[in-house]
């Protein structure tokens, strides 16, 4: 039977489970909008910006763990997506971006809304399609949806012509997908994982670096199970953090620009590093020539174009990260590395200043981000923006389980933080979602506050207003003597805003009044925005300065000004 | 230093601007670029020349292979392998310098495939360092114009770099034909 092509997009979403696209529309997608009411088991979530729309299939796929979908017009809708594909690309979201694009007979010929879609996204996606034929729908979908979740996942762009949705073709759903271009890394091979349990049962000081890889691999059982029998302390990523449980007596936390002491300089003097699922990033690393000399470094990932990129490594393995932790586990000695551990706490009691959150009358992030974490329970999802408060929600929460942190690492979008939690909520509406919002990155994205209204989504908006772009004040406070240009920044009065959306705001200005805002904020059943009207200038400490070796970590200066740290 | 990288790649739309955008992006310099279809249905053969240390050959070599339209990347060495180029070279040549030019042309191993009154174009078929020192040599008669393919080469022996592997016919449908504007008359869709 002969269906159009639009009636074959959708039933290809179907056919890749997926139930959500979070999409706008246009003229060259109407003829798929007009084929919406005909396949109620797709749900569409009307957003307000496509970079919005992009942002909740990555907030929704990193909920999930399952594919996430955003779908935009031609020109301008599609251009509107490319912050959120090159977000999804840097952090290896699985995510689908459908554009429409002019009909064939106008492409190439500046048709009204044609941008080049295709060229303009091939290197910000893992692959892409343009779908010059109904006929090649299916293969497309089935194909995109297949490289964007296996492997390293990552976004996969498809761009389908208007006349492309009009025209009849057969639906052939393809049975097998075999690309001869793309193959799928799994075990490592014997002589590896002997050279790696080699290094691990020598080993005086190691340590395991976890990367988002874990995360996305599914690998969060095995990586216990790795460390609990080699006794090896974990030190995370920002997105590897809830990779491991932060409470469990391994887990050392985060390291990198704003980590620990005990991390950063455990990284700087373990004899053996093993990076599991990360890509060696320079904020997670530091400046590379000057990371560590004397360790031996195994690197595992399941892209083997990150071995040897950024750090020479003695052991590259190219794997998935849970079938090569689980031959490791196989394959190693039970040990305990007490001595080590001592050190680190050592290391850790000596500067637990640096991280200790400030006592007073004070209102301040850490305490905010803290008492949030503590007043909810394990299940409840956290997204942040990008900037201080993202940091110190890092620092200072408690994650204990994959995916539970939501947050834009490597490409540090701001304005992540409203958009991605719309996709959490939808990916899981019976659970918590709370979004740490910069007073910044708020007013980047607010506008997908009305779409929480329209689809009952009751995100919990935690604004951490400071009255600054305040990781960029911090910098030209260390870094440029104080000359502070074009970061003091203007908001509405939030608590107005939200009621002309409807929505549920409270203010708070006193320490004492965050338990109850939380707790408030919680029983209600909507949306609810939180105006915390924190400290202006506090700045997140430890740091590793830019440029400088993770070994060159340091805390907060003294100055006569400083609250004195409980 | 200078590699040579072989990519065996889907003949499809975009896959060079995919390929050539990895090398701008990633800052790694290409000496030159040689494309063309192979014995296998569907797949093309790009040799590149790369400039760089080893560590940037090993990052050039990784980064083609995760193209999901590059099917097998491998660097091969001129001990291992026969490597040629052609240039063809425009010269200015009067009648009566064409024995001097002709002397040469034979000295090199080169072909003369075109003559005017007033000008040759010379072919050859050499390694790099032959066909530099034939230009170097016709320099002084004025090089009108020239144009070189850039390396290929192919490893000495029974090894080969092909790939081989079969699709099924559905997909292989799909991998060759998709993505291209389809013949004929396209119905007039504008709004
Ligand atoms: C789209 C975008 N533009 C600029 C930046 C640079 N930047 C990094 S953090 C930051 C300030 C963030 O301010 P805010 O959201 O108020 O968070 P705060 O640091 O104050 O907690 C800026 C401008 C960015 N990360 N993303
Ligand atoms: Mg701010």
């Amino acid at each position: 039977m002969k269906l159009s092509g639009a009636d074959i997009v959708l039933e290809c979403l179907r056919r890749i489970g997926v139930d959500t696209v979070f999409g706008y529309p246009g003229g060259v997608v109407l003829p798929l909008y007009d084929r919406l009411p005909a396949h109620p088991k797709i749900r569409h979530i009307l957003v307000r910006h496509e970079q919005g729309g992009g942002h909740a299939a990555d907030g929704y796929a990193r909920a999930s763990g399952r594919l996430g979908v955003a779908l935009a017009t031609s020109g301008p809708g599609a251009t509107n997506l490319v912050t959120a594909v090159q977000n999804a690309m840097m952090d290896s979201i699985p995510t689908l971006f459908i554009t429409g694009n002019v009909a064939r007979n106008l492409l190439g010929r500046d048709g009204f809304q044609e941008a080049d879609i295709t060229g303009i996204l091939m290197p910000a996606v893992k692959h892409n399609y343009l779908v010059m034929r109904a006929a090649d729908l299916a293969y497309s979908f089935a194909e995109a949806a297949y490289i964007a979740q296996s492997g390293r996942p990552g976004p996969v762009h498809i761009d389908i012509p208007k006349d492309v949705f009009l025209e009849q073709a057969e639906f052939e759903w393809p049975e097998q997908i075999s690309i001869r271009g793309y193959h799928v890394p799994g075990a490592a091979d014997a002589d590896s994982i002997a050279r790696a349990a080699a290094l691990i049962d020598a080993a005086q000081r190691p340590i395991v670096i976890a990367g988002h890889g874990v995360i996305l691999g599914n690998a969060s059982a095995e990586l216990r199970a790795f460390v609990e029998r080699s006794g090896i302390p974990v030190l995370n990523t920002l997105l590897g953090l809830g990779s491991i449980p932060r409470d469990h007596a391994l887990s050392y936390g985060m390291l990198g620009m704003h980590g620990s002491f005990e991390a950063n300089l455990a990284a700087s003097n373990a004899d053996l590093v093993i990076g599991l699922g990360n890509r060696m990033d320079d904020r997670a690393i530091g400046r590379f020539a000057d990371f560590n000399h004397q360790a031996s470094i195994i690197h595992i990932d399941i892209d083997p174009s990150e071995h040897n990129k950024n750090l020479r490594t003695a052991l590259p393995i190219t794997g998935d990260v849970k079938q090569v932790l689980a031959q490791l586990t196989q394959a190693i000695r039970q040990r305990s590395h007490v001595q080590w551990i001592r050190w680190m706490d050592e290391v850790r009691a000596q500067h637990a200043h640096t991280l200790a959150i400030p006592g007073g009358p004070v209102l301040s992030v850490q305490h905010i981000v803290r008492r949030i974490s503590e007043l909810n329970d394990d299940d409840t999802v956290i997204v942040t923006g990008v900037g201080q408060h993202q940091m110190w929600a890092a620092q200072h929460m408690k994650f204990t389980r994959p995916h539970q942190l939501i947050t834009s690492g490597g490409l540090g979008t701001m304005g992540f933080e409203v958009p991605a939690a719309v996709g959490a909520q939808v990916a899981r509406p019976n659970s918590k979602v709370w979004s740490i919002c910069g007073d910044g990155g708020f007013q980047r994205t607010m506008q997908e506050l009305a779409t929480m209204v329209d689809e009952h989504l009751p995100v919990k908006m935690a604004i951490m207003n400071n009255g600054y772009l305040g990781m960029v004040r911090q910098w030209q406070e260390l870094f440029y003597k104080d000359n502070y240009v074009a970061v003091a920044i203007s908001q509405p009065d939030f608590v107005k805003l939200a009621d002309a959306y409807g929505i549920k705001a409270l203010r708070v200005t006193e320490r004492e009044q965050v338990d109850a805002a939380i707790r408030e904020a919680n029983a209600h059943p909507g949306p609810v925005i939180l105006d915390f009207q924190v400290e202006a200038e506090g700045n997140v400490w430890p740091m590793v300065p830019a440029g400088a070796a993770l070994s060159e970590t340091v805390g907060a200066p003294e100055r006569p000004s400083a609250v004195p740290a409980t | 230093m200078k590699h040579t990288l072989v990519a065996l790649v889907e003949n499809r739309p975009g896959v060079l601007t995919r390929v050539s955008s990895l090398f701008r992006r990633r800052g790694f310099n290409i000496h030159s670029l040689a494309v063309g279809v192979t014995e296998e249905p569907g797949i093309s053969r790009m040799t590149i020349v790369v400039d760089g240390d080893d560590a940037i050959a090993e990052q050039v070599e990784k980064q083609l292979t995760k193209l999901i339209d590059v099917v097998h990347v491998a660097t091969i060495t001129a001990e291992e392998s026969v490597v040629r180029e052609l240039a063809l070279v425009k010269v200015r040549c009067r009648p009566a310098e064409r024995r001097e030019v002709l002397d040469l042309v034979e000295v090199f191993r080169a072909q003369v495939v075109d003559l005017s009154p007033v000008s040759l174009i010379i072919q050859i078929v050499a390694e790099e360092d032959r066909l530099e020192a034939l230009l170097e040599n016709l320099r002084p008669y004025g090089v009108l114009e020239s144009v070189r393919t850039g390396r290929v080469a192919l490893v000495r022996g029974e090894r080969t770099t092909a790939v081989h592997e079969l699709e099924a016919a559905g997909a292989q449908r799909f991998h060759t034909e998709s993505g291209r504007l389809p013949e004929g008359q396209l119905p007039y869709v504008s709004d």
